[in-house]
C-alpha cells in the first residue's frame, strides 16, 4: 500500500504510541487534589510546557482542545463574541475564502445567526494571501471583531507570511487567528515571533493522535468559551483533560518540530521527483499552488509534502478511484459529508475554472514516505489518467 | 467480471452486491448521490438519496470488503429525469421517472462511466430476470420491476447484471437478515426518490406554479369544476378531481389539454380506450416484424393485456388492445411482453402511450 495523503492524517510517531499507551494505564483526574489528580495535572503540564516550547508560546497560552476543528471554531466565534461585546461596532469578520471549512462554517454561521458580516480577502494564485490583502480588508478595523488566515493551505500547499499579516492586523488593532494545523512541523512555526494572538493546531497532522489538538490563545487575548463546565484552560475551555492524548500530542509535536529541517528536505525531494515523474509521463499535467521552491518570508513557501495537480480532462474521483485500486491513496481535497468529491474551493478561491478544481488530485507525502512511493505513481500513473480521461468529466457540458 | 455494484442504501442493492461478490465477480460499490440537496437523516418512505442512506449503502460494502465510492450524479439527474418528470406533467403526459433514470442514468451515465473506467457490468438490485440478453418478470411478480426496465437496449443489457431476479423479495430480507446486514428490516421504498413526502401535486405546484383552469363534461361539454393546474391531473385519474356534476356517477379524467388548461372528465364508460398510439419504439434485443401478438403493460403497476401490434407508418406504434382499459395516459410506457409462465414474461420492448381511442362507438 503507498499512503500518500498524509494531509489527511499521517501515522503516529512510535515514541507518541509508548507515551500514551504508558500514560493510559494510570488514574487520576489532572483537576483531583489528590495524589493521583496532582501525578496527572504535572505530566498535563509538562506537555503543555513542552508544546509551548515546540510553538514559541508561552505555557499559559497553549490550550488543550478536541482537535483542530474545535480550535478553529473556539478562536473565529470566541473571539468575535468577547470583541464584539466589548464594541457592539465590531461586526465584520475577515477571512479568506481558501480556509478550511472549520473555518469558513464559523464564519458563515456567525453570518446566519449572529449578525457578523464577513469581508472575503483576496487570494493570490497560489492559494496565499497578501499583507496588501489584508491591509485592504481591514481598512481602519474599527469595526473588525478577528481577522483568520490559515498559516499554510491543506489543499494546494500555499505558506502564508504570518508575520508581516500579523503586524498589518495588529496596525489598525484587530487580532488575527491562524489555522496551523498543516504548518507545525512542516514549516517554522514561531507564535511569539509572528505576532498572532491564537493558533490552531492538532496532533494527528504530525504524529500525535486524533481528538487532540490546541489553541494557542495570548494572554491578553479575549475569546469567549464554546463549552462551559468545569472551567479548566483559563476558563476558556472547560472538559476533563485526555492526559493521555495530551501527552501523545506533546511528544509528537516535540519530536515533529526538532526533526522538521532534516524531514522536510527528504520530503521535498521526494515529492520534486514525484511531480517531475508526473510532469513527464502526463506533460499537460498542472501543478496548483505555489512553484515547489517558492520562498516565503526564508522559509518554505509551500508545504514540502505537498503535490497538488490537475489533470485536464480526467474527475479527480475517477483518478482517486483508480490509484485506490492499484494501492495508491491520495485525496481529491475535500467531499462533504455524503462522501461526494467537490470541486476544491481552494483552487476556486485562487481563481482556477471549475473544471481544473474537479480534475485535481492531492499527494501529500510525510514521515514515512520513501521512494518506493513515488515509484509506484510513476509506474501507473500515465495509464491511470489515459483511463480517466476516457470517461471523461461526467458531464455532457461543462 | 469487474463490475460496479449500485448500491442506493436499501436491502435490495444490498443484497444484489453481496450476490455478485459471491459469485466471483470483482465488485466495486457505488452509490449515486443523486439530490442536490442532500438531508442527513431519511425521511418519508424514500430510500435513498440522503446522507443516511448513503452511509447504510457504505457500511454493507465495508462489511462485504468491497471498495466503495460516491459517484455525484445530482446534475444528470436533475436534468434527466427531475426536469423531463416536470416537462412532461406540463405538456399534460404523465412521465414514469425510475424508467427515465434507468434508461438515462443507470444504464447509460453510470454504465457508460463504468466502461470507461474498466468495469463490464453495472449490478442492481432490480426484480427481473436477464439472462442470455433475454429480460424477463421476476419470480415475483408483486416485486417485479421488468416495466421500468422495459426502455433498455440491448446494449445497455449487455452492461446489467440483476442477480435478484430468481428470488422473491422475502428471500432478498431473509439473505441480509442471514449476513447481519441492518439494512435487513429497512422498508421499501415506494414513493419518487425526489419527491419524498409523497405530495407530487405540491411537488409540481412549486416547479409549475398555478395555472388555474375548468374541468369539463366530456358528455355534456359543461364546466363541472375549476383546477389550479393540469399538472394535478393524470389521465384515468377519479379521486380528487374538485367537481359538481349532478349525479352521484364517477368521473375519471379523459384528456388533458394543457394550452387550454383544460382536464376532461367522463363516466366509467367514456374512459375505457382499446387502441393505443405510440411514439418511436425501442427493443431490447432484435427488432420484431410487424404486425404481431404481444401482451402489454401501460403502467408500472397494472396487468398485461393482450394485443395485437403494428406500426404508424410514422415510426410509432399502434397497439390494438384485446381487452378494453381505462387510465392509459399519455408518457406512460407501453411495455411488451412475450407471455411465458414458465420462464417469466419476456420484455420485448417498449415506446411511451402518445394517445389512446375506443376503436368502436360506445354502445
Amino acid at each position: 500500500m503507498t499512503y500518500l495523503d498524509h494531509a489527511a492524517t499521517t501515522p503516529m510517531l512510535p515514541e507518541a504510541v509508548a507515551a500514551m499507551t504508558e500514560q493510559l494505564a494510570r488514574v487520576g483526574n489532572a483537576s483531583s487534589l489528590h495524589a493521583s489528580g496532582r501525578e496527572a495535572r504535572r505530566t498535563a503540564e509538562q506537555s503543555r510546557e513542552r508544546l509551548a516550547a515546540a510553538l514559541g508560546a508561552r505555557p499559559s497560552e497553549v490550550l488543550f482542545t478536541g482537535g483542530g476543528t474545535e480550535s478553529d471554531n473556539l478562536a473565529v466565534k470566541g473571539m468575535f463574541w468577547a470583541r464584539r461585546d466589548a464594541d457592539p461596532r465590531r461586526t465584520r469578520v475577515v477571512v479568506s475564502p481558501a480556509e478550511h471549512h472549520a473555518v469558513l462554517d464559523s464564519v458563515e454561521w456567525l453570518v446566519e445567526h449572529d449578525g457578523a458580516e464577513v469581508t472575503w480577502l483576496d487570494v493570490d494564485p497560489t492559494g496565499a494571501v497578501t499583507a496588501d490583502a489584508l491591509a485592504e480588508a481591514l481598512g481602519d478595523g474599527s469595526d473588525v471583531a478577528v481577522a483568520s488566515v490559515m498559516w499554510a493551505n491543506n489543499e494546494i500547499g500555499a505558506v502564508s507570511d504570518l508575520a508581516a499579516l500579523a503586524a498589518v492586523a495588529h496596525a489598525v488593532g484587530v487580532p488575527l487567528h491562524t489555522d496551523a494545523v498543516q504548518a507545525v512541523g512542516q514549516v517554522p512555526v514561531d507564535v511569539a515571533a509572528s505576532g498572532v494572538d491564537a493558533l490552531t493546531m492538532t496532533g494527528h497532522k504530525l504524529g500525535g493522535p486524533m481528538g487532540a489538538g490546541v489553541l494557542v490563545l495570548r494572554r491578553d487575548a479575549e475569546c469567549t468559551p464554546l463549552l462551559h463546565g468545569g472551567g479548566q484552560e483559563r476558563d476558556v475551555r472547560s472538559g476533563t483533560l485526555d492526559v493521555a492524548a495530551i501527552v501523545g500530542l506533546a511528544v509528537a509535536t516535540t519530536a515533529s518540530v526538532a526533526s522538521r529541517t532534516e524531514r522536510a528536505a527528504r520530503v521535498a525531494a521526494l515529492r520534486d521527483r514525484l511531480v517531475a515523474g508526473v510532469v513527464e509521463r502526463v506533460p499537460d499535467v498542472q501543478l496548483n499552488g505555489p512553484p515547489l521552491d517558492a520562498v516565503v518570508a526564508g522559509g518554505p513557501g509551500r508545504l514540502p509534502g505537498n503535490a497538488h495537480l490537475s489533470f485536464p480532462g480526467a474527475e479527480g474521483d475517477a483518478l482517486l478511484m483508480l490509484l485506490d485500486a492499484n494501492g495508491i491513496e491520495c485525496s481529491t481535497g475535500s467531499a462533504c459529508s455524503a462522501g461526494v468529491a467537490r470541486p476544491s474551493h481552494v483552487l476556486l478561491a485562487a481563481g482556477a475554472d471549475p473544471e481544473r478544481a474537479r480534475s485535481s488530485l492531492r499527494f501529500s507525502l510525510g514521515h514515512t514516505s520513501t521512494g518506493a512511493d513515488v515509484d509506484a505513481v510513476l509506474d501507473v500513473i500515465g495509464p491511470v489518467v489515459e483511463r480517466a480521461r476516457r470517461a471523461g468529466l461526467g458531464r455532457r457540458s461543462a | 467480471m469487474r463490475v460496479v455494484a449500485a448500491m442506493s442504501g436499501g436491502v435490495d442493492s444490498a443484497v444484489a452486491a453481496a450476490l455478485a461478490v459471491e459469485a466471483g465477480h470483482q465488485v466495486t460499490g457505488v452509490h449515486l448521490a443523486l439530490s442536490q440537496h442532500r438531508q442527513q437523516l431519511r425521511s418519508g418512505s424514500r430510500g435513498c438519496c440522503s446522507v443516511e442512506d448513503a452511509d447504510d449503502a457504505r457500511r454493507v460494502a465495508a462489511e462485504l470488503g468491497i471498495p466503495f465510492y460516491v459517484w455525484d450524479m445530482a446534475d444528470r439527474f436533475a436534468e434527466d429525469v427531475v426536469d423531463d418528470f416536470v416537462a412532461e406533467y406540463a405538456a399534460g403526459r404523465t412521465p414514469n421517472p425510475c424508467l427515465r433514470c434507468n434508461e438515462k442514468i443507470k444504464f447509460a451515465a453510470v454504465l457508460d462511466r463504468a466502461q470507461a473506467l474498466g468495469f463490464d457490468a453495472v449490478v442492481t438490485g432490480h426484480h427481473a430476470r436477464l439472462a442470455d440478453g433475454e429480460l424477463r418478470r421476476s419470480v415475483d411478480v408483486a416485486k417485479d420491476q421488468s416495466y421500468v426496465l422495459g426502455v433498455l437496449t440491448a446494449r445497455q443489457l449487455a452492461g446489467a447484471v440483476f442477480p435478484l431476479g430468481s428470488m422473491t423479495k422475502e428471500r432478498v430480507r431473509a439473505i441480509a437478515a442471514e449476513r447481519s446486514y441492518a439494512v435487513a428490516t429497512k422498508p421499501d421504498s415506494h414513493d419518487i426518490c425526489f419527491i419524498p413526502d409523497g405530495d407530487t401535486r405540491g411537488f409540481l405546484d412549486r416547479r409549475l406554479g398555478a395555472a388555474p383552469g375548468p374541468v369539463v363534461d366530456a358528455a355534456t361539454g359543461s364546466v363541472v369544476g375549476e383546477h389550479s393546474g393540469t399538472h394535478g391531473f393524470t389521465v384515468g385519474q377519479r379521486k380528487g378531481l374538485g367537481i359538481t356534476t349532478g349525479d352521484q356517477r364517477p368521473r375519471y379524467v379523459l384528456g388533458i389539454e394543457p394550452v387550454s388548461r383544460t382536464v376532461t372528465v367522463g363516466t366509467a364508460d367514456l374512459a375505457g380506450v382499446d387502441e393505443v398510439g405510440t411514439g418511436a419504439p425501442t427493443w431490447t434485443g432484435a427488432v420484431p416484424a410487424l404486425p404481431f401478438d404481444a401482451a402489454v403493460q401501460l403502467r408500472a403497476h397494472g396487468a398485461a393485456v393482450p394485443c395485437s401490434v403494428t406500426g404508424d407508418g410514422d415510426g410509432g406504434l399502434v397497439l390494438t388492445l384485446h381487452e378494453v382499459q381505462r387510465g392509459v395516459a399519455p408518457g406512460q410506457s407501453a411495455v411488451l411482453y412475450e407471455p411465458d409462465a414458465e420462464r417469466g414474461d419476456r420484455v420485448l420492448g417498449q415506446a411511451a402511450v402518445a394517445r389512446a381511442a375506443r376503436r368502436a362507438p360506445v354502445a
